[in-house]
């Protein structure tokens, strides 16, 4: 099987390795790097659940071969994580019940942090759009809504609800 | 300091890490010199295996085995699956050998396993080996399977009817004979699956030092995973360990054993080396059990006031090509269509099939969706037939609080007599009339027809029965370090079992909650486990928490009375100290209890203190705990597009005293969803001869962010007096009563052109075309 050398750099950090050309960004993230926070739900490009930001956009890593990230930029939930604790809009996430499983989360994580940082201040209506890209089957979608909605206030400066 | 646990929003413990990327789901564990695996499987509904020609698949480069049912261990190679759940009604209790031995009943049944250096290559391999069929016909639907000359789903058995019992109670024929009205539904509902965002997994790893042969799964009951397994390797369970560690989602397809369980380890014990196997979601589509295909014929006599007189018809379920979970699901949908209504006579006759679709067992509801529908179709059908508002026929025929408990007439599915313990029904479906705006919505709808908008609202009723036994068991352990380690067969697949039992053992024992150290799903922590289901983990594991945690306390206090020389009744426990409230106030904290509780090597123990501070409690419930509730759900239709919009959702939900409200109405929106995919979106559609057509998410549609609706939740608690925690199940009550509510919005909705539904799901292109055969469309342009 064809291999190729490839550079990715994740979560701020420069990662060569030589790969064969099928391996996919996600199976690369969570084997070769051992980057298990993102996750395959579908490996068909709906669920969302392996969602990571390639050079600041949300992509699905299981569509994407790792090669075809040779030179990106790639984070991961394990990159939005601050030492010793949560990010703000993880923390919202624990505070309205963001989360059941916890298997679609980090997919959950990636793209509203994407929304967030483009639309500091999203309504109700444009989140759950945004989230029409990453299924749950656990929460019925209300604390995810709910946690995005007070984490944007928090990152505005808000006290959060 | 106690109340501060329980009935609290307690923020759950299980977050940070799944928050943070470091869960541990079965695919996040790392063994060396692991193995992968992939299944080669059936791509007929029904055929005779000729041949098996692995030979091709070996030669691969990193390929290291290609095993069929005649390279398995005995008895694997040939016994099939142990059915736990036995039923004097199954004529012929057919289950499914691990490796398919000379004839396959389902698409994607299993055939062979290919073990490779990775995925990748195992996935190569396995489209390399060589099976030769003789196709058979096959039993598509189970109408058509119970025709005459119709094809076998097995073909040495006679006959596609697998069981058929009655369930009844009263003189029904009495009761219909005198009837001022009679109304007849035939209904039908269609399969979808669990569909968890993590698909099944399996890891199994032989340690021959120990000869602990190690098996992680994606499974909601290891303890049943480790004795089913120990049935089919002949091996002595002590010497097996399974392990459910992070689990993404369950719904009921993880409850039972599937082939895979046993297929890797046996893998993993032949090759002397872990072996992993994660499915892939067009695996889950195929292989995952599924639920819900039933055809009902249904009729109901009342008075001429509307009070039911009587309830009776058949029911026709699809059990698909085998039964691993017995008729539990035909039967607790028989016995579930009384509900919270007065019924004097019912009688219902069930007929299972067989057909060659992957086996139906539990999904998220288990049967009460279905036999909700039926009830609460009827129920509709009587308002609309007696101009009656859809919530009076339902006020006039409710058992009333003070009839509880309420004896129904039948035995459910625990063996015992079906009787309500509590509920509260009138006062259920008045909180979510409040909570919906019920009363102002005449003029809602009005007000929306006028500007061309067609809003309906629906209402469903349910009583469920939960918390099912047999028993669920709870260790408490107080620790020298001074942490409480918690150990229990519950298993956590999103659920916040952690977090709840951590309530109840902090409550009880007095120690910090983030002190407890839990081990949930773990057989080598705790020697007898039932696992999740039936909504039952809360009810059964809760009051095992409970009741441990008071022995623990209770020697706790007796070891520090004795330590600190004060009376037992003048002991606080307090953050994970016991605190004497007399003198000068001296503490001692647990874990300097736990090492006096251990004793001094060679000295006797004093008199009346038992080793060690730890208690294991296994609670048994007498009988089902019955939760119930109401929902109100108001749809918008779109007349061209047969789009149904949820606009708002209510739901007033009794599961008894509330643990965890925060958790509580995470499972009530949770189920919600579920029960808006059932009712609008999920299909799992087969042709005629069982091949499967919805197997990615493109084609079988889940709800999304943009179609579930916040729900108003009302919590109408009456607390359950059988269990000590006067608990009741909740994880499935969100579910269960969603897809009558919705049909019966959407049906208010078009009420204008008259047109009604029987089926779920219920999809655009049917409401199109009955509004069409009603004549709408003429009707709009006229």
């Amino acid at each position: 099987m064809a291999k190729q050398a490839t550079r990715i750099t994740v979560n701020g950090k420069s990662h060569a390795r030589v790969v064969e050309s099928r391996l996919t960004l996600a199976d690369f993230l969570r084997h070769e790097l051992g980057l298990t926070g993102t996750h395959l739900g579908c490996e068909h490009g709906v669920c969302g659940a392996c969602t990571v930001l390639v050079d600041g956009r949300s992509a699905r890593s299981c569509l994407m071969f790792a090669v075809q990230a040779n030179g990106c930029e790639v984070t991961t939930v394990e990159g939005l994580t601050p030492d010793g604790g949560l990010s703000a809009l993880q923390q919202a996430f624990m505070d309205n019940h963001g989360l059941q499983c916890g298997f679609c989360t980090p997919g959950m994580l990636i793209t509203l942090t994407e929304l967030l940082r483009d639309n500091a201040d999203p309504t109700e209506q444009e989140i759950r759009e945004a989230l029409t890209g990453n299924l749950c089957r656990c929460t019925g979608y209300a604390g995810i809504v709910k946690a995005a909605l007070d984490a944007a206030q928090r990152l505005r400066g808000g006290s959060g609800a | 300091m106690g109340a501060k646990h329980f009935g609290a929003s307690v923020k759950r413990l299980e977050d940070p890490a799944l928050l943070a990327g470091r869960g541990r789901f079965v695919d996040d564990i790392k063994l060396p010199g692991i193995l992968h695996a992939c299944f080669v499987r059936s791509p007929h509904a029904h055929a005779l295996i000729r041949a098996i020609d692995g030979g091709p698949a070996m030669e691969m480069p990193g390929v290291h085995a290609v095993l069929a049912t005649a390279d398995l261990p005995e008895p694997m190679d040939r016994m099939p699956i142990p059915m736990l759940t036995p039923n004097p009604a199954i004529a012929v209790a057919r289950t499914q050998t691990v490796l398919a031995r000379d004839e396959v009943c389902y698409v994607g049944q299993p055939i062979a396993v290919v073990v490779a250096d990775s995925r990748y290559i195992a996935e190569d391999a396995a489209a390399a080996v060589i099976v030769e069929y003789d196709v058979l016909a096959a039993v598509g639907d189970c109408r058509a399977g119970i025709a005459d000359g119709a094809p076998r789903a097995h073909s040495d058995l006679d006959t596609n009817i697998i069981a058929r019992f009655p369930s009844a109670y009263g003189d029904v024929d009495a009761a219909f004979a005198g009837a001022a009205h009679v109304f007849q539904e035939v209904l039908w509902q269609h399969r979808g699956g669990g569909m968890a965002m993590e698909t099944r997994a399996v890891l199994a790893s032989h340690d021959p030092a120990s000869d602990m042969l190690t098996v992680w799964s994606g499974t909601q009951t290891p303890h049943l995973g480790r004795g089913t397994l120990g049935d089919l390797l002949a091996r002595n369970i002590e010497s097996i360990r399974m392990i459910a560690p992070d689990v993404g989602g369950g719904f009921g397809p993880k409850a039972i054993f599937y082939p895979e369980e046993a297929a890797i380890p046996a893998a993993a014990l032949k090759l002397g080396r872990p072996v992993k196997w994660i499915e892939d979601r067009r695996e889950h589509f195929l292989c995952a059990t599924q639920e819900r295909d039933q055809y009902w014929d249904t009729a109901i006599a009342v008075d001429a006031d509307g009070k039911i007189l009587g309830v009776r018809g058949t029911m026709l379920h699809d059990s698909g090509a085998f039964v691993p979970w017995g008729v539990i699901m035909p039967y607790i949908a028989a016995v579930t269509v009384p509900g919270p209504y007065v019924v004097p006579a019912y009688s219902l006759e069930t007929v299972v099939v067989l057909t060659n679709k992957v086996a139906t067992t539990p999904v998220r509801g288990a049967g009460r969706p279905q036999a909700v529908f039926a009830m609460e179709r009827l129920m509709d059908r009587v308002a609309r037939e007696l101009s009656l508002d859809r919530a009076e026929v339902r006020r006039r025929n409710f058992i009333q609080p003070e009839q509880m408990p309420y004896p129904v007439g039948l035995l459910f599915r625990d063996g015992k007599p079906l009787v309500y313990d509590s509920g509260d029904y009138p006062k259920a479906q008045q909180a979510a009339l409040d909570l919906a705006g019920y009363d102002g919505f005449r003029e809602r709808q009005r007000a929306a027809r006028d500007q061309g908008r067609l809003i309906g609202i629906g209402i469903g009723n349910y009583v469920e029965g939960t918390g099912l036994g047999p028993f669920e068991g709870v260790t408490v352990r107080v620790l020298p370090s001074g942490k409480v380690a918690v150990a229990t067969g519950a298993t956590n697949q999103g659920q916040g079992t952690r977090t709840t039992l951590s309530q109840i053992v902090a409550e009880q024992v007095g120690c910090r909650i983030e002190d407890i150290v839990m081990t949930t799903g773990d057989t080598g922590a705790i020697a007898q486990g039932v696992g999740a289901f039936a909504s039952r983990q809360a009810v059964n594991a809760g009051c095992s928490a409970q009741i441990a945690g008071q022995a623990v306390r209770q020697r706790i206090v007796a070891l520090a009375a004795r330590a600190l020389g004060v009376d037992g009744a003048d002991i606080d426990l307090e953050d994970g100290n016991a605190v004497a409230t007399t003198g000068n106030k001296p503490m001692i904290p647990f874990g300097e209890l736990a090492r006096l509780a251990q004793g001094i090597p060679g000295v006797s123990l004093p008199a009346g203190q038992a080793a060690g501070l730890e208690h294991t409690a296994y609670y048994a419930p007498t009988q089902a705990a019955y939760c119930s509730g109401t929902h109100v759900v108001e749809v918008e239709v779109d007349h061209m597009t047969g789009g149904v919009k949820v606009i708002s959702y209510a739901v007033a939900h009794d599961s008894g005293r509330v643990i965890n409200p925060l958790i509580v109405d995470g499972q009530v929106q949770g189920g919600v969803a579920h029960g808006i995919g059932n009712a609008l979106l999920e299909w799992m559609q087969y042709d005629a001869n069982a091949q499967p057509l919805t197997t990615t998410f493109a084609d079988y549609l889940l709800p999304m962010a943009t179609d579930v609706p916040t729900c108003a939740i009302a919590h109408v608690e009456t607390v359950n007096p059988l269990n000590p925690l006067g608990v009741k199940g909740a994880g499935e009550g969100g579910t269960i009563p969603a897809p009558a509510a919705i049909i019966s919005a959407i049906e208010d909705a078009l009420s204008p052109f008259n047109v009604h539904f029987a089926e779920t799901p219920l999809m655009p292109e049917r409401i199109v075309a009955a509004l069409r055969a009603a004549g709408a469309y003429e009707k709009m342009l006229a």
